[in-house]
């Protein structure tokens, strides 16, 4: 734990799980649970959930593919942001500026739409992606809750 | 996730999904979907969406992916939605553009 000021404000998860399908859920409920202490509206923690959603598929579609692999999934908030990482040690991602376009998709037979990344710019405030091919990626997404509050 | 089928009306399947629509869930209602549109008499298909309360991009590549294969059959396909999340996605996507969506499956019409 790296805050030690304000740690009244600040709280941190890790979980870790394997690539399979089921977790998408699993990863959903870890994140709504994470943010609920923040009041959320309903709109808020359906915009997270859906980013998030997306990132642990892409990770067990693309990350791990066929293969099974460890998923990490880490929450931090921080007064009214939370900040949310998807990683996995998959086969990562070539060309990152042309899997963030619409509609790009590596797999269409699968019915893949090719609208993830743009459903977690969407619903996220900022959304960084680092990948490395043959080692990783790692998906950070940052979400100010409640600012069209008065 | 749940998928139930019906008939309405003489050519028109409807698919009520509820719970979530994920990735997880996408195959089993693609292949059941399928099946039941290749094996019986159906030129319409009606999403209905009404006890969805998630879906993510993959719902979106089912529904798009049935879309085509009706379409390619001379049918049609609507949606029915009530959540408020579901049509923000939905939206985003575009498909309000290509598929009509109701409010309930009481205002879909018979001809669609």
């Amino acid at each position: 734990m790296n805050c030690l000021t304000n740690v009244k404000n600040t709280n941190e998860l890790r979980a870790e799980f394997m690539s399979k399908s089921e977790n998408e859920s699993f990863a959903r409920m870890i994140v709504a649970a994470f943010v609920a202490p923040l009041d959320p509206t309903i709109e808020e923690l359906s915009d997270i959930r859906t980013a998030v959603s997306e990132a642990v598929t892409n990770s067990i579609v693309h990350g791990y593919s066929e293969k099974k692999g460890c998923i990490y999934l880490e929450c931090y908030s921080r007064d009214d942001e939370i900040t949310i990482v998807v990683k996995d040690y998959g086969k990562g991602i070539a060309d990152v500026a042309k899997a963030r376009e619409p509609m790009f998709t590596t797999n269409p037979d699968m019915e893949r739409s090719g609208m993830g990344f743009t459903v977690m710019e969407t619903f996220m405030d900022s959304v960084d992606v680092e990948s490395i091919v043959g080692v990783g990626t790692k998906v950070m997404m940052k979400r100010r809750i409640g600012k069209n509050r008065f | 996730m749940q998928v139930n089928f019906f008939t309405k009306g003489a050519d028109c399947l409807v698919a009520k999904i509820s719970g979530e629509l994920d990735h997880h869930a996408a195959e089993k209602i693609r292949n059941e979907t399928d099946t039941r549109i290749i094996r019986g008499r159906v030129r319409n298909l009606i999403f209905d969406f009404t006890d969805l309360n998630f879906m993510d991009s993959s719902g979106i590549g089912v529904v798009i992916g049935r879309y085509k294969l009706i379409r390619s059959c001379g049918g049609n396909i609507a949606i029915v939605t009530g959540n408020a999340g579901v049509n923000k996605l939905l939206t985003m996507s575009g498909i309000p553009g290509i598929i009509k969506i109701y409010p309930s499956l009481l205002d879909v019409p018979d001809v669609i």
